[in-house]
């Protein structure tokens, strides 16, 4: 039981309500909700038009051309990582279990702080677009490109999947569409609305899409809690009590252990959940993808800083609108109605604001699972076309225009694969599902990154047994678990093969994914490369290269025309005026140029934005790069770093028109 | 020439720095998460008291969100003040020209 209420808490998605009569049709008017959810998506729809043009280059099609902000790049994060059951399924859990309810939030809170900490601005300054081009700065480049590549599209699309099969239940109860094939029409609906806004905006749009949802989001969480704050007075002791009083179980609601109360194994399932959930979050592929879409180190320290604040203000407030919830709604009405332990704060909005309040709340729901799955679309077809197309199977000849094609295409069919799967996958139990893609992360990405970041002992084999191994671990355990099997809420209640007692697999799975990472390089018979780690180290460390080229490296490949859209005009058309103008289709020639060592190699790099003009709301000219200088390869392996410059500390923010070279003396 | 760097003073004074921090820090965090998991799985009659009105478990909660923030402060101010400048130098002499 408890591991079912932990899985639905965790799930972004909103498993299915429980068939059978439906009590009481949906509430409110379906038909005002689907207004309200139109006029959100025609604003995100004109916003994403008047960016669009930006699409048509990988840097702004896989990264929103690097050019957001910290602050905007944080609003965003947070409409990545909010998804429509963390917002409806811990305030709901909230109501009915209480503390306990609330425990995933604090898991998933504190997990960013190894973002901020290991990921983050590191990550920002060795890589370009995907997760292999971070890893592929000193590995092998096609083995862990593959695998990198590998892991990517699986987390994603999972997730993927889950999100748009929990919308079966969100329709249910919020546009009283109960019959199987209303709601596919439902579900193929939002995944294509969420196909056209990728399409047409690439990452640009998809940022902007959060953006305006996590805004919609967290204000409303505020009006809300605002709302049943001033009904008891601005007294928490007063709400708590009233929740109590409403309460079946009484005084439960305030103590732990409505929701894992049982054994010992209960016990470590929740550890396990734990687990995961703090070391998933870094390593989520979605999480990583969005550290590229701002120029510097420094704005991906300012965006986790402000995606920290925003989510745990957030979170905060599900904690009071879960209170208000039982207290205004009461759990025996919340798990009456369609939709089970999610209808909670609908119903509250309902309370509160009649009609409009649960029409907004319905529409911000369907505006996270939009977002959201834009987002894990566009990473894992980011993945497909930059590492399987361009690196692998053309081996860097593609040119960019063919990258991208090939990503428009790589959309489209993730889309309608992930689309076509949630609707088959509509009503079964597949919950675990969220879990499962926190936990692969876990396991496999962080380990990866870690490893690499930080271990000069690291190899190539090391990371494919770790990303490999650690994904294998995490999907292998969970087939074997009472998730699949076995127990009445099992995906396949009819069938028992669950020989690990653990519905999470992270107790095991994430130590396994070290330790593969560990004996992969201990064992294999590669010597670890020690120059190349020199390079990943301090090009992490220090942003070298991001923003201004690296005389002496010719392997560093310079940044494909990057460029910032006209940074920081008042209006919204901010990113229309695209100076950069198409990528030039640059061939690359193979990677991996020698000369490590040698004083001579530069890259051409036009700096995106100064240091620190990023938090100017005036910054930096637009500019592009300059084609020019020798060593240019169209972009590859990553280079794309920024530097956390700080002001004042050697390189002027403006001019960043460097394409013609540098000049100047080789370092050290 | 990144293996020249990565032996110089600065950036060997730079990772250490940023690891004097984050190691630490991690473990801090962890430990205290953790504290908040077995406090929640074993003494539940202990979180159960209700200081001020205010359920302790929650309270105890809060407290990892107050931890959380004051870390994400403090590194913030570490990485401005000891982190960024020492980075600087480093990437400075790497890209030469542009200081």
């Amino acid at each position: 039981m408890s591991s079912v209420l932990v899985s639905s808490v965790l799930v972004s998605s909103v498993p299915a309500p429980p068939p059978g009569p439906v009590t009481g049709s949906a509430v409110g008017d379906p038909v005002l909700n689907v207004v309200v959810f139109a006029a959100f998506l025609l604003v995100v729809l004109v916003v994403v038009l008047r960016v669009a043009r930006s699409g048509a280059t990988r840097s702004s099609y896989y990264a929103g051309g690097h050019g957001f902000t910290g602050p905007e790049n944080g609003l965003a994060l947070s409409g990545d990582f909010l998804s429509a059951a963390t917002f409806l399924g811990i305030v709901g859990a909230v109501a009915v279990s209480g503390p306990d309810g609330f425990g995933y939030a604090v898991a998933a809170f504190v997990a960013w702080l190894l973002a901020l900490f290991f990921i983050a601005e590191l990550i920002r300054n060795t890589g370009r677009y995907t997760l292999a081009d971070v890893l592929t700065v000193r590995l092998r480049e096609r083995p862990v490109r593959a695998a990198a590549a590998t892991s990517a599209v699986v987390i994603s699309t999972l997730y993927l999947l889950a999100q748009l099969a929990g919308a079966g239940g969100l329709v249910a109860l919020l546009l009283d569409v109960t019959d199987r094939a209303g709601q596919a029409v439902v579900i193929a609906g939002v995944g294509g609305l969420m196909l056209v806004y990728v399409l047409i905006g690439g990452m640009t749009g998809t940022t902007w899409l959060q953006i305006a949802k996590a805004a919609l989001l967290v204000g409303t969480g505020a009006v809300m809690a605002a709302y049943v704050l001033g009904i008891t007075g601005l007294s928490l002791p007063k709400l708590f009590e009233s929740a109590a009083l409403r309460h079946p179980e009484g005084d439960a609601v305030l103590r732990p252990g409505l929701l894992y109360g049982g054994g010992a194994l209960a016990q470590a399932d929740l550890a396990s959940l734990a687990l995961g959930g703090v070391l998933g979050v870094a390593g989520l592929p979605h999480i990583l993808m969005r550290f590229y879409t701002v120029p510097t180190a420094r704005q991906a320290r300012s965006s986790v800083t402000w995606a920290i604040w925003l989510i745990g203000g957030f979170f905060l407030l599900t904690l009071v609108i879960g209170y208000g919830a039982a207290a205004m709604v009461g759990p025996e009405r919340i798990l009456a109605a369609p939709g089970g332990v999610n209808s909670a704060a609908p119903l509250l909005a309902l309370e509160i604001g009649g009609e409009i309040g649960l029409a907004l709340v319905s529409a911000i729901a369907f505006a996270t699972i939009l977002a959201v799955v834009a987002g894990l679309t566009i990473t894992a077809a980011a993945a497909f076309a930059h590492d399987v197309y361009a690196n692998l199977i053309r081996r860097g000849t593609a040119t960019a225009a063919e990258e991208i094609r090939v990503a428009r295409r790589a959309t489209l069919v993730i889309g309608v694969l992930g689309t076509a799967g949630g609707i088959l996958a509509n009503g079964q139990n597949i919950a675990f599902l969220v879990s499962l893609t926190f936990t692969a992360a876990a396991s496999a990405n962080l380990p990866t990154l870690l490893y690499s970041l930080f271990w000069r002992g690291f190899t190539t084999s090391g990371a494919l047994w770790s990303m490999y191994g650690g994904l294998a671990v995490t999907v292998g355990l969970i087939v074997v678990s009472p998730a699949v099997s076995g127990t009445p809420t099992s995906m396949l209640p009819k069938l028992d093969f669950a020989v690990f007692p653990l519905t999470n697999p992270g107790l095991v799975s994430v130590p396994a994914g070290f330790l593969l990472g560990f004996l992969g390089s201990v064992l294999g018979r590669e010597r670890p490369d020690r120059a190349a780690f020199a390079r990943m180290s301090v090009r992490a460390l220090t942003g070298a290269g991001v923003e201004h080229p690296v005389h002496g490296d010719p392997s560093m490949p310079p940044p494909a025309g990057r460029h910032r859209q006209s940074p920081f005009p008042v209006t919204g058309a901010r990113r229309a005026a695209d100076p950069g103008g198409p990528e030039r289709p640059v061939i690359r020639p193979a990677a991996g140029s020698p000369a490590d060592d040698s004083p001579t190699g530069r890259i051409a790099d036009g700096p995106l934005v100064g240091p620190g003009a990023a938090s100017l709301p005036a910054g930096p000219s637009p500019h592009r790069v300059a084609p020019g200088a020798g060593g240019r390869r169209g972009g590859s392996t990553g280079a794309f770093f920024q530097p956390v410059t700080p002001p004042g500390h050697g390189h002027r923010p403006a001019d960043h028109r460097r394409g013609g070279g540098p000049a100047g003396p080789p370092p050290s | 020439m990144w293996v020249d760097a990565a032996a110089t003073p600065d950036f060997t004074r730079l990772r250490s720095s940023l690891l004097r921090f984050v190691v630490p820090a991690t473990v801090l965090f962890l430990a205290w998460f953790l504290c908040y998991l077995v406090l929640n799985a074993w003494y539940k009659d202990l979180l159960s008291l209700r200081p001020g009105g205010i359920p302790l478990v929650l309270l105890l909660a809060a407290g990892q969100f107050v931890s959380t923030f004051a870390l994400t402060a403090a590194y913030n101010r570490y990485a401005r003040r000891r982190l960024d400048p020492l980075a600087g130098r480093v990437r400075a002499r790497l890209e030469g020209a542009s200081s």
